[in-house]
């Protein structure tokens, strides 16, 4: 079984990002790393992969400069091999544009399975899984929470906002997966070393035969008119507690007659 | 002024339509002189709230049969798009919204503005406003494509309010063949039970984070929102660590919510956590750290441990 997982590189959370004001694009100056989200669905690709016995998961990436700090991280963690596509044309990429070029690169692996997180943890527009799908002609089932393969479907829990549907899909398909349903695992020693040598393919937006004007700026098709500091929150007072803490929070809902 | 026509993507909530489509509905009318709802399901059930909030017409798929909503909606409007189709379409940050948003997206080759948190009308063009980087700067996005626009609006961005319209038309909205797309089917579906308010409902809503060391003692989190009759909520990191179902999630990735007060007890305030919750009107934090993040917002901040604090809160209340 070959999955591909779609995989992003952000900039380190702790580290929070910048709109550079002069072209409204993400300031990407710093060392991008693997979006954490991104980890549980290389972990789960790696499970399926081997409790089917054989296959391979392959990394698929849209990435700024040629950088693969990140996907070392998810090729030590166990995948075979990735595919990033770099290009200068890709600057500004919406949702929309950015899942052409994901498409057009998961179509050359032909994959029995597609795995992304729901959403990215910078952008969270956690629209462009199932935009990759119907590109691809695809079914799909977003927000799973555990996903099984029985010979030539996937049964996936998908997450509502009541509960959990049970969701029966025939491969090939593409499924999102929710954060923190499985343990992404460490990387070990081992695995770093071999990621170090393991094949990524770089390929331009040519390569893929898509079109630069259905990318970047040009194909984004939508313009941000403003950019502006949110007004902030005032912090309140803040006390250490003494003991006598609880009695503060009684006297302060008291106040506001909420009880 | 305005635009001629907006959709508004109708989500029911068991035999209710969820607030998402009431608060969009109330906004579309500002907006547009004709607002109509599009939906799977049975469109019968729902006209008469519908219309109540504004909806001159709902335009339903009728019955599934298990085919995933996203895919039969998308390709239902597809289907109309030139020949009915409205000047934008707007749906909730929710799971179906943003899978029928996607696929529609692809469909009409149009961008899909997300997290949109107010829109407004520049011209013919609207404009949608998103917060970014956990709402410290704010963003305005337009549509430039020269199609409809595609507005995925976030929960408790505006407020639902009935204005006593009459029951909606009733029209079909027909699914065309879907082919390999609508091969996913639902099986079986489960509710998970919880009493007491719905978390992006309640007044009062007390949230667990780390802080809280363990599993066994997010009970102190479930036991005080009971006391103050609102509902227990969680940080992404204790979901993550399977201490409380998604469903409790307060954040980014999880519910939004805007109550008049919300208790933050061992959260230590990440920005995927602030954004569902800094709308709050009152907020109290308890953490052991005074340098934590959620102190810049609270209200009334207490640097302490949740373990002494939380155990004489409970008594205290449990006492009047």
């Amino acid at each position: 079984m070959k999955v591909v997982v779609c995989v992003k590189q952000i900039p380190d959370p702790a580290d929070p990002g910048q709109l550079d004001p002069e072209t409204k694009t993400l300031k990407r100056d710093s060392k991008l790393i693997l979006d954490e989200s991104d980890s549980y669905g290389v972990e789960m690709a790696l499970q399926l992969v081997d409790a089917a016995g054989d296959g391979e998961v392959h990394l698929v990436s849209m990435v700024p400069n040629n950088e693969v700090s990140g996907i070392r991280t998810a090729l030590a963690m166990g995948a075979a091999s990735a595919t990033i596509v770099s290009d200068e044309a890709l600057q500004g990429s919406d949702a929309l544009g950015t899942a052409k070029v994901l498409a057009a690169a998961i179509s050359r692996q032909e994959p029995d399975l597609i795995l992304a997180a729901t959403e990215s943890s910078d952008g969270y527009t956690g629209t462009v899984p199932e935009m990759v799908a119907e590109l691809m002609g695809l079914p799909s089932v977003t927000f799973a929470k555990s996903i099984s393969i029985d010979g030539s479907s996937a049964n996936v829990r998908r997450q509502t906002e009541a509960g959990y549907d049970q969701v029966e899909c025939p491969l090939p398909a593409l499924v999102s997966v929710t954060a923190g349903v499985v343990e992404p695992r460490y990387p070990s020693f081992k695995g770093i070393m071999a990621a170090k040598n393991k094949p990524v393919a770089e390929l331009s937006i040519g390569d893929l035969g898509v079109d630069g004007d259905q990318v970047g700026w040009a194909g984004a098709g939508q313009e941000i008119v403003d950019i502006a500091q949110a007004p902030a929150r005032e912090a309140g007072e803040v006390i250490e507690d003494e003991g006598d803490a609880h009695e503060r929070i009684v006297a302060f809902l008291d106040d506001l007659k909420v009880l | 002024m305005g635009l001629d026509k907006i959709w508004v993507f109708g989500e029911t909530n068991g035999d209710a339509v969820a607030t998402i489509t009431l608060e969009m509905l109330a906004k579309a009318r500002e907006l547009a002189d004709t607002v109509e709802v599009f939906m799977a399901g049975d469109g019968d059930d729902h006209s008469e709230e519908l219309g109540e909030h504004g909806a001159d017409t709902v335009y339903a798929t009728g019955d599934l049969d298990g085919v995933m909503q996203g895919v039969a909606v998308a390709s239902a409007l597809a289907a109309i798009a030139d020949s009915d189709g409205p000047d934008a379409y707007l749906l909730g940050t929710t799971q179906d919204g943003r899978d029928v948003a996607g696929r529609l997206a692809v469909k009409l080759d149009t961008p899909v503005i997300t997290n949109v948190v107010d829109l407004e009308l520049d011209g013919d063009h609207l404009v949608g406003s998103e917060p970014v980087f956990g709402g410290t700067t704010d963003v305005k996005t337009k549509n430039t494509s020269g199609k409809p626009g595609i507005f995925l609006v976030r929960p408790k961005s505006f407020v639902a309010e009935g204005i006593g319209g009459a029951e909606a038309d009733v029209e079909d909205l027909d699914v065309p063949d879907l082919g390999a797309t609508g091969t996913a089917r639902i099986t079986d579906t489960f509710a998970e039970e919880s009493d007491g308010p719905k978390l992006d409902e309640a007044n009062i809503v007390v949230s667990g984070g780390r802080g809280l060391g363990e599993a066994d003692a997010y009970s102190m989190i479930a036991e005080l929102a009971k006391l103050v009759g609102g509902a227990p909520g969680a940080s992404r990191a204790i979901v993550d660590a399977g201490w409380v179902p998604y469903s409790y999630q307060v954040g980014q990735t999880g519910k939004v919510v805007k109550p008049d007060v919300y208790i933050a007890c061992g959260i230590s305030g990440a920005t995927q956590h602030l954004v569902g919750m800094k709308g709050s009107k009152n907020i109290i934090a308890i953490n052991k750290d005074s340098e934590a993040p959620i102190f810049s917002i609270a209200d009334l901040g207490i640097v302490g441990d949740v373990h002494k604090v939380l155990p004489k809160l409970i008594e205290a209340l449990g006492n009047r």
